[in-house]
């Protein structure tokens, strides 16, 4: 993955909308993070595969940055965004990673289902 | 009769710090040792900085990895059962111990490792531990192996006292080593720590289980 360049993300972005896409859109602090220290809650949440339709979409920020994405009934949204690619599949993953490399959220876009 | 070893673990490196001494151990005797590792890891958090794995990325680096780990401690039979990371605890807990059961069933195990159940932190740890358990407690007291498990929760020696088994794996510490070098996206800031740390060192070094009273 790189450190997103938002102009190309906002292009990749623009090349999705009004497709039926594949989402995997996920945050999370780790298993452990409550066993490490007890003041910390244990949050981690993930849809895999949700099938959405974007209808406009949007990267903001200066970095860590957002990414929304409008749908039908609602929206898509992540923050903390930090490195993306398109991966060999052709797929855009966007993620934010914290100092130590380990991600803490992730919101990727695909037009085959991901893996499960 | 063979003396086989059975490892049950929800995470490809669940077996590495606990338990790959002990497994080595065993190998080096030449004893069969079979693994049932039940997801890939999927969505473990170390991707690295700068980022050497994505999300989709991760489970083929961490099968490489399990293969790898597997060759480091002499295990021979790994069998993977395809589960996903985070989900163990919501799959159905009989099928699933049906499903160890039958292998319990095929090699005839000893002596069988996994978590001790309400004190391994993780949820597909204790959901792993629950069905191990469950199969076990299913079979006839005479046939049942012995149930090792391992403890990592803070309230563990508080409450189930001193650890039943102790095993020094200093003659395997290489081998062990090996074994959780080659989960490296996962271990680093581990064999870093082993590299600094005495305390680290000699908790490496001692491996600590649990009888589970059936």
């Amino acid at each position: 993955m790189q450190l997103i360049q938002t102009n190309e993300v906002q292009e990749t972005l623009d090349q999705l909308i009004g497709k039926e896409l594949y989402l995997h859109l996920e945050t999370t602090n780790g298993a452990y993070a409550n066993h490490n220290n007890e003041s910390v809650l244990t949050v981690n949440a993930y849809i895999r595969n949700g099938k959405v339709t974007p209808l406009s979409g949007k990267i903001m920020g200066n970095g860590p940055y957002r990414v929304g994405l409008k749908i039908e009934l609602g929206w898509i949204y992540a923050e903390g965004l930090t490195h993306w690619e398109i991966d060999s599949e052709g797929r855009l993953l966007m993620a934010g990673h914290d100092a130590e490399g380990r991600l803490a959220v992730a919101l990727q876009l695909s037009s085959s289902p991901f893996d499960v | 009769m063979d003396d086989h070893l059975l490892v049950i673990f929800p995470h490809p490196d669940d077996e590495a710090f606990g338990v790959s001494g002990t497994i080595a151990q065993h190998t080096k005797k030449g004893l069969p040792v079979t693994y049932i590792c039940l997801t890939l890891g999927q969505m473990g958090r170390n991707m690295g900085n700068p980022p050497f794995a994505t999300r989709e990325s991760l489970p083929l680096i961490r099968q490489k990895e399990l293969k790898d780990a597997c060759d480091a401690v002499g295990i021979q039979d790994l069998r993977q059962f395809g589960l996903r990371d985070k989900t163990v605890e919501f799959e159905d807990e009989k099928f699933l111990a049906d499903q160890f059961l039958a292998v319990i069933e095929e090699v005839k195990p000893t002596r069988l490792i996994t978590f001790y159940p309400g004190y391994s932190v993780h949820p597909d740890h204790e959901a792993t531990a629950r069905a191990v358990v469950r199969a076990v407690g299913s079979m006839p007291e005479m046939d049942r192996p012995e149930l090792l498990c391992v403890a990592f929760a803070k309230n563990s020696e508080e409450d189930l006292g001193a650890p039943h088994v102790v095993t020094d794996i200093s003659d395997v510490f290489e081998e062990k080593m090996n074994c959780i070098k080659a989960h490296r996206s996962q271990t680093q800031w581990l064999v870093e720590s082993v590299d600094k740390d005495p305390a680290m060192l000699a908790w490496v070094k001692n491996e600590r289980f649990w009888r589970y009273p059936l």
